[in-house]
C-alpha cells in the first residue's frame, strides 16, 4: 500500500475527529452549574496518586450531585484532562479547562508541586483559585503576597518540623536530639528541596546533624543514597518522595542494606498505601505523616460508598482503593470546595446560583473547619480542624503520623502540630515578602 | 494542475537561487505568514495562543537546534534539553542582574552562553561519533541541570529553587496578554528559522553535510572538522539556549531546573527523527506530532467517551495509540513528515491527472 492510499484512507476518520472536536467544545451551559477543572494524572509513576486523589475528588462531586441535588441546587459539572504530571501539559490542561462554555473554572488543584509552580502566576490575572492541599509553593500560605493560592492542608515547612518533633518525641525529647545524624532523603526536584530550609534552620538550633540526600526522578535506583545513608550511620531518614516505584523502592532498598524501617519516617506524598503494598512485607514499620486519614468508617465516605458505588457511578476502577490515603486526601480536598461554595453563595448572596472565582475566593478564605463542622460533614478525624483567614492561607498545619502494619496503617499520634509554628509563620513571612520585592507584588493590606 | 513551475524561468543566478524558486511556494509562504502574523492573533483564543501555539513554536525552535546538529551535522546528541535550561536561567539573571537590558539583548546573550557552553560540551565530538557520542553529551544534559539546582545564585537563592521569570517589556511595552506573546515567539522563531534556512542551504550547511556523510573525506577536501563540528554544537545550542528563554518567559514563567530534565531532551530527538532529519520543516512539524497529538487524543476521547469509560483506561489508551502512530509514521515514512509533505506536493503537481 503506498503512502497516498494510506492518507486517503485516514482522511475520513481525521475529519471525523475534527467534527466531533469542535462539536464538543462549545457545550452550552444551563443556568445554576458550578463547573470545576480536573487535571488528573492517571498514568505514568505518579498515577497511584493521581487515580486515588482525582478519584476521591470526582467521586465526591458526584455524591453531592446525587445526594443533596448539588449545592443548594447548584449542579456540579467537571472536566478532566490529562497532565501526565508534567508541568508544560498542566499548563495546557489549565488552559483548556479554564473555559468551558460560557463557564470559567474557579479552582485548580494540580496534586504536584511541579504542576503548582507552573500555573501560579496565571491564578491573580485569571481569577482562579489555586487550592494546594497540602503540596506546592510554601510560601504561598501568606495570603497577603498570594491572594489566590492557598494551602488547606498545611504546608511543607510545616509539615517536616512535625516530621522532626514526631521524631523528638520518639528520642525522648529535643535535648536528646544533639548529636543524632538524620538524612533527608528527597527526589531531585523542586517538591524534594522545598522542606530544606525549614530543616536546616531546626537543625541548628536542636543541634542535630542533617545530611541531605538526593535521588533523581524517577527513584527506581537508590543503592548507593542508601549506601551512603549506612556510612554516615543515621539515626533516623525522612523520606521526601513521589511516586509509587521510588516510595516502595527506598524501603526495599533500606531493607536490603539493613536500614531498620521504624526510623523512616515518610511524607504524605510518599506513604500511602499503594506505596507500602509493593514492598510487601520490607514495609512493615514504617512511619508515614498524613492530612488525610484513611478509613471507609468516617460517615461521609461510607455513604459515597453507599450512594455513589450503589448505584454504580463510581470512578475508582478498583473499588477497594476507596477509603485509602490518596482517595480521602481527594474527598477532603473535594469537600473543602463544597464548602467554600457554599461559604461565596452565602457571603455574595448568590445561593442557588454559580459564583465567580472572586467570589469563590472569598468562600474558600473563609473556611472554618473547626469539630463541629468537620463532625456535621462526616470527616471528623479524618482531616485536621482549621480555620483560614486573609493573611493566614495555611490551614491545619497538623499532620497525623501512622505506622504501617504490613496489611494497613495504624494511626500512631493524634493531629501533631510543629514544636514552634510561630518560628515557621515567620520564614514564610520573609519569604513571601522576599518574593514580593522581586516581582513589584504590593502585599495586600489584611 | 495549479502547482507546477511550468512558464517560470530563471533568468540569472540570483533567481535561480532564491530561497522559494516557484511562484505557487512564494505566494503560499507570503499567505502564510499573513495568516500567522495577522490573522492569528486576532482570530484565536487565549487557549489556542497560550496553550497550543506558543509551545509549539518555540519547542520547534529547539527541534531546529537539534536538527541543525544531528540532521545537518550528523552528531547524534542527546543534550537539548540541558542547552534550553542553560538559556532559560541566563535569561533569567540577564534580566535580573543587568539593570535596564532590553530583553531582545537578554534573549541572545542567553543564546550565546548556551552556545558556548555548546562548544564546551562539543569538544569530545572532535574523538568520538555515533551513539557514543550521544552518551558523551549525556553528561552536558546531567551537568548543566545538576549546576543550576546546586548553586542558589542561578535561582538568586529561592528558597524553593524555582525561578519566576520577570515582566518582559520590550520598548517600554510590557508583553504581557497572550497575543503580545505569541508575535513576540512568532517573530524571533521566524527570524531564526530564516537564518537557518539560509545556514543550511549555503556554505556553511555543505560543511555540515559533508562532515555528516563522511568526515575523513571531508578533512581532505580543506574542511576544518574542529571548526565545522565546534560550529554546529555552537549553532545548535544557541537555538536550543533562546528556546529555553522563550520556554521560560513566555509559557511556563515559574521554571525549576528539573523542568528540563532528560525527558524533555528525548522528546526533542523525537521531534526531529518524527518530522524528518536534516529538514527544516520536519522540525516544525515533529514538534507539531510529539507537542500536540498527546493534547488531541486527550480532547479527542474525552469528547467521545466523556464520562462513560473510566478515566484511567483512557488516558492508557491514549498512550498506546501515541506510541503506535509514532510506529505507524516511522514505517510508513522512515524519513519524517517532512518527506510526506515532499511528496505531497510532488503529487500535486500532477492533480487532477494520474500521468
Amino acid at each position: 500500500m503506498n503512502i497516498h492510499k494510506i492518507l486517503r484512507r485516514l482522511m475520513p476518520g481525521v475529519v471525523a475527529a475534527g467534527t466531533v472536536m469542535a462539536a464538543a467544545l462549545p457545550s452550552a451551559a444551563m443556568a445554576d452549574e458550578q463547573y470545576f477543572g480536573i487535571p488528573s494524572s492517571r498514568v505514568g509513576p505518579y498515577s497511584a496518586m493521581g487515580t486515588g486523589y482525582y478519584g476521591g475528588i470526582i467521586d465526591t462531586l458526584n455524591y453531592y450531585n446525587m445526594k443533596h441535588k448539588g449545592v443548594n441546587g447548584v449542579s456540579l459539572t467537571y472536566e478532566e484532562c490529562e497532565t501526565e504530571y508534567n508541568a508544560a501539559r498542566t499548563v495546557e490542561c489549565y488552559q483548556r479547562l479554564l473555559h468551558k462554555g460560557d463557564q470559567k473554572m474557579v479552582v485548580f488543584d494540580t496534586l504536584g508541586t511541579p504542576g503548582a509552580y507552573a500555573v501560579i502566576g496565571r491564578m491573580a490575572p485569571d481569577q482562579v483559585v489555586l487550592a494546594q492541599y497540602g503540596y506546592g509553593r510554601t510560601d504561598a500560605a501568606d495570603g497577603t503576597v498570594w491572594p489566590w493560592v492557598f494551602n488547606a492542608a498545611g504546608q511543607y515547612w510545616a509539615q517536616s518540623a512535625v516530621h522532626l518533633a514526631f521524631i523528638a518525641q520518639k528520642e525522648g525529647g529535643i535535648p536528646k536530639m544533639k548529636g543524632k545524624t538524620l538524612v533527608h532523603l528527597h527526589i531531585d526536584t523542586a517538591y524534594g528541596r522545598e522542606p530544606i530550609p525549614a530543616m536546616r534552620e531546626i537543625a541548628k538550633k536542636w543541634g542535630f546533624k542533617l545530611i541531605e540526600i538526593a535521588v533523581p526522578p524517577p527513584g527506581l535506583e537508590q543503592q548507593s543514597q542508601w549506601l551512603q545513608i549506612r556510612r554516615e550511620k543515621a539515626d533516623w531518614v525522612t523520606f521526601w518522595g513521589a511516586g509509587s516505584g521510588m516510595n516502595s523502592t527506598a524501603i526495599t532498598t533500606a531493607a536490603r542494606v539493613g536500614f531498620p524501617r521504624e526510623k523512616m519516617l515518610y511524607v504524605t506524598f510518599g506513604g500511602a498505601e499503594e506505596d507500602m503494598i509493593p514492598a510487601g512485607d520490607t514495609a512493615k514499620g514504617t512511619f508515614v505523616a498524613a492530612n488525610a486519614v484513611p478509613g471507609r468508617d468516617y460517615p461521609l465516605v461510607a455513604d459515597i460508598i453507599k450512594v455513589v458505588y450503589g448505584a454504580g457511578k463510581g470512578n475508582m476502577q478498583n473499588p477497594e482503593r476507596v477509603g485509602t490515603a490518596y482517595y480521602n486526601r481527594g474527598v477532603g480536598a473535594a469537600v473543602m470546595w463544597m464548602e467554600a461554595l457554599k461559604n461565596a453563595q452565602r457571603i455574595h448572596k448568590k445561593v442557588g446560583k454559580t459564583v465567580t472565582g472572586a467570589e469563590f475566593r472569598d468562600g474558600y478564605e473563609a473556611l472554618d473547619m473547626n469539630d463541629a463542622k468537620l463532625k456535621e460533614l462526616g470527616i471528623l478525624g479524618m482531616v485536621s480542624p482549621f480555620k483560614l483567614s486573609c493573611a493566614k492561607h495555611d490551614g491545619a498545619e497538623r499532620w497525623r503520623m501512622m505506622q504501617w502494619n504490613g496489611k494497613k496503617f495504624d494511626i500512631v499520634s493524634e493531629w501533631m502540630p510543629p514544636t514552634d509554628p510561630k518560628f515557621i509563620r515567620e520564614m514564610i513571612e520573609e519569604s513571601a515578602a522576599k518574593y514580593a520585592k522581586e516581582n513589584n507584588i504590593t502585599p495586600k493590606k489584611c | 494542475m495549479f502547482y507546477r513551475e511550468a512558464g517560470q524561468y530563471f533568468t540569472s543566478y540570483a533567481q535561480d537561487r532564491q530561497l522559494l524558486p516557484l511562484k505557487q511556494d512564494r505566494i503560499g509562504m507570503a499567505v502564510l505568514l499573513v495568516v500567522a502574523f495577522a490573522v492569528i492573533p486576532y482570530g484565536a483564543n487565549a487557549y489556542w495562543l497560550s496553550a497550543i501555539l506558543i509551545p509549539w513554536l518555540i519547542l520547534s525552535l529547539v527541534a531546529l537546534g537539534q536538527n541543525i546538529l544531528m540532521g545537518y551535522a550528523g552528531q547524534l546528541s542527546l543534550g537539548a534539553a540541558g542547552f534550553m535550561a542553560a538559556g532559560a536561567f541566563a535569561c533569567y539573571n540577564l534580566v535580573l542582574r543587568v539593570p535596564g537590558i532590553p530583553f531582545l539583548v537578554a534573549v541572545l546573550l542567553s543564546g550565546l552562553i548556551a552556545a558556548l557552553i555548546g562548544i564546551i560540551f562539543g569538544l569530545p565530538s572532535l574523538r568520538i561519533r555515533g551513539l557514543y557520542l550521544a552518551v558523551a553529551t549525556l553528561a552536558s544534559q546531567f551537568f548543566i541541570v545538576w549546576a543550576l539546582d546546586k548553586f542558589g545564585w542561578f535561582k538568586n537563592y529561592d528558597m524553593s529553587g524555582v525561578i519566576t521569570t520577570q515582566q518582559v517589556v520590550m520598548f517600554g511595552y510590557a508583553v504581557d496578554t497572550p497575543q503580545e506573546k505569541y508575535l513576540v515567539v512568532l517573530a524571533i522563531v521566524v527570524a531564526l528559522t530564516l537564518v537557518a534556512k539560509n545556514m543550511a542551504r549555503g556554505r556553511t550547511g555543505r560543511a555540515w553535510r559533508a562532515v555528516r556523510d563522511m568526515d575523513v573525506a571531508a578533512e581532505v577536501m580543506g574542511l576544518s572538522l574542529l571548526r565545522t563540528k565546534l560550529q554546529a554544537f555552537a549553532i545548535s545550542s544557541f537555538y536550543c539556549g533562546v528556546g529555553g528563554a522563550l520556554f521560560a518567559f513566555f509559557y511556563l514563567q515559574t521554571v525549576e531546573p528539573s523542568a528540563f530534565n532528560i525527558d524533555l531532551s528525548f522528546r526533542i530527538l523525537f521531534m526531529v527523527i518524527i518530522g524528518g532529519i536534516g529538514t527544516i520543516m520536519g522540525s516544525f512539524l515533529g514538534a507539531g506530532f510529539i507537542l500536540l497529538m498527546p493534547v488531541f487524543l486527550n480532547v479527542l476521547f474525552h469528547a467521545v467517551f466523556g464520562q462513560a469509560i473510566d478515566a484511567t483506561i483512557i488516558s492508557a489508551v491514549e498512550q498506546i495509540i501515541f506510541g503506535l502512530l509514532i510506529i505507524f509514521f516511522l514505517i510508513v515514512e522512515p524519513l519524517g513528515l517532512a518527506r510526506l509533505w515532499q511528496l505531497t506536493k510532488e503529487r500535486l503537481r500532477l492533480w487532477p491527472f494520474r500521468h
